[in-house]
């Protein structure tokens, strides 16, 4: 892996009274990598994406982002460095439409402010304009736009799930983390979920860290796979590597 | 209308010069009960950016108000005559919108100073805090000897007409609702839908959070000295706790983050009280048990036909 470094967890450790959510773990991941988080039932992938994300502060250890410390941001700067994300239990703004769910993501780019919303000058109308003409094209790249005007709760699961991928990917990060992305579809749909991904990696030039159960989807997309079991990095390779380490297999038969 | 804003202002101050025209032919009592319903659609359109576009439960807004009423009820009666001895009508009216501005920025001001600290603490606590805030207002007022202790401020002159408030009224929707239907606006209701969402989007919740608490205070001052200038004597009971409850049952009934609905569920819960007035024993009483038969009956506010939100899980 020659390209560039652009997130860097080091000894990351995080406990939540007695239990060690998460510990020790080192992983790294490179511009427009797509990179598999997988691991049992409660082995700490969710915790991992709300320590890098700044949900949760680690108890001990450092991350870094584009060669800076993130560690102690909270998580609308952390997103402003350009790491975003999607919730395994769906996290949209349920009674916004599906265009102002998008619209608000566009947040960190906006200029104006609370007297430009007061004063609506010229270059306030000339900033909605814009952001609405860039939720409707990323609406549109998803095929979500002829449900513009739908409050997000009332859209298909599905939709919703992608729903929540366009909203992250309109905050322009440089790193999406997609927790279970696919939970709860059926097989084509998943398909075509990863295709998706790999269309939108390529597409907006972003690295993926994705965790998902089904070891299929994983193995058929992602070219680096850490693996989790109770907060401890078990392993980390290519997804051949994966498949037959000992370890791993353990791990999942022991479920 | 909101993409106009200066061309809002003025046919506002057309509207409410003309308006205010009508005034003498009304008896006192009719005006007296109109502008109370004005100055409570200032309380309630505010208290709405906090407490429904925001979704964080204030319980203080009578204290924003107190805080409002004696700064500029101060000004009329201490500074103004000091400073323009003689005055005509023009300075009068100058010095009443001061005062009124006055008023306006020292419960901003103390909107900033309650909120700061306690807009990071999520749900409950906010209500709490806010509610002791009210409370502390009033007993601070009631031992200030300067600003009249339990007797209040008294012979404040009675600027509030028909003008002002309809011209206070005007702008406060206008600035609640040109906020919240903006790309930066419909950040508060990101907030309210779901905190963890939000910052994950790039907004700092608190920052969002105190802009709405201090607007919101800024209008509840606005409505405290216009309430002070209407009644010509304050003390600190008028701003009690029932005063916030008050206040909050027409957000509440209103619908939250329904300006419309507020508007009018401002206008009814001011008329009922005068409407009950003959059966005045069991005024409370009946007051009361409509408010129950509403929120059972129409948990989602009197006059809002959507579906509320789902609450948000945890994280
Ligand atoms: N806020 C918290 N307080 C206490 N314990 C927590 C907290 N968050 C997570 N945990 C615990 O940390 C462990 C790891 O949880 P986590 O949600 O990260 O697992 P996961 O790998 O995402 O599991 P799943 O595949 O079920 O989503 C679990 O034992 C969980 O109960
Ligand atoms: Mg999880």
């Amino acid at each position: 892996m020659n390209s560039t470094l652009l997130l860097n967890l080091q000894n990351c450790t995080i406990r939540f009274g007695g239990l060690t959510a998460v510990s020790e773990l080192n992983f790294q991941i490179h511009e427009n990598e797509l990179v598999g988080l997988i691991g049992p039932n409660g082995a700490g992938k969710t915790t991992v994406f709300n320590l890098i994300t700044g949900v949760y502060q680690p108890t001990s250890g450092r991350i870094e982002f584009d060669g800076k410390s993130i560690s102690n941001l909270r998580p609308y700067q952390i997103t402003a460095h350009g790491i975003a994300r999607t919730f395994q239990n769906i996290r949209l703004f349920p009674s916004l439409t599906v265009f102002d769910n998008v619209r608000v993501a566009f947040h960190l780019h906006l200029l104006s402010g609370v007297n430009h919303a007061w004063w609506r000058g010229a270059s306030f109308a000339k900033e909605e304009q814009d952001i609405s003409d860039k939720v409707i094209e990323l609406l549109r790249l998803f095929n979500l736009e002829q449900h513009r005007n739908t409050h997000s709760k009332n859209l298909p699961y599905g939709d919703q799930r992608r729903l929540e991928i366009v909203r992250a990917l309109a905050t322009r990060p440089k790193i999406l983390l997609l927790d279970e992305p696919a939970a709860g579809m059926n097989p084509t749909e998943k398909i075509e979920l990863m295709n998706l991904i790999q269309f939108v990696k390529d597409k907006f030039n972003i690295s993926v860290l994705l965790v998902e159960h089904d070891m299929q989807v994983v193995m058929g997309i992602c070219e680096r796979i850490v693996v989790l079991d109770y907060g401890l990095k078990i392993a980390e390779g290519a997804p051949e590597q994966i498949r037959s380490n000992p370890k791993v297999i353990e791990a999942y038969l022991g479920e | 209308m909101l993409h106009r804003p200066k061309t809002l202002l003025c046919f506002s101050l057309a509207l409410a010069f003309g308006v205010s025209l009508l005034a003498p032919q009304l008896n006192p009592y009719h005006l007296d009960v109109l502008l109370t319903i004005g100055i409570n659609i200032v309380l309630a359109v505010s208290l709405n950016l906090v407490n429904g576009y925001t979704g964080q439960f204030s319980l203080g807004h009578a204290g924003f108000m107190a805080v409002g009423a004696y700064a500029s009820a101060a000004f009329t009666l201490f500074a103004a005559p000091r400073w323009f001895p003689d005055a005509n009508f023009l300075v009068t009216s100058a010095c009443f919108f001061v005062a009124l501005l006055l008023g306006g920025l020292a419960s901003a001001g103390a909107g900033v100073i309650v909120g700061a600290p306690s807009l990071r603490l999520k749900g409950d606590y906010l209500a709490i805090v806010t509610l002791g805030f009210g409370e502390i207002i009033r007993v601070i007022f009631r031992n200030v000897d300067a600003l009249g202790g339990a007797l209040g401020l008294n012979g404040i002159p009675f600027h509030t007409n028909f003008f002002w408030v309809s011209f206070w009224g005007l702008i406060t929707i206008y600035m609640v609702l040109a906020l919240v239907n903006s790309s930066f606006g419909r950040g508060f209701l990101a907030v309210r839908d779901d905190e963890i969402a939000a910052e994950a989007m790039g907004i700092n919740t608190t920052q969002y959070k105190i802009i709405a608490f201090v607007v919101s205070a800024f209008f509840a001052g606005i409505a405290g000295g216009l309430y002070a200038h209407l009644k010509s004597s304050i003390d600190p009971k008028g701003f009690d706790f029932m005063r916030s409850i008050e206040i909050v049952v027409m957000v509440i009934l209103g619908g939250m983050a329904n300006t419309r609905g507020v508007i009018m569920a401002a206008v009814i819960l001011t008329l009922l009280p005068e409407i009950l007035c003959p059966i005045a024993e069991y005024r409370m009483v009946i007051y009361s048990l409509l408010l129950i038969i509403l929120m059972l009956t129409r948990p989602q506010g009197l006059f809002s036909f959507r579906i509320r939100p789902h609450p948000s899980h945890s994280a």
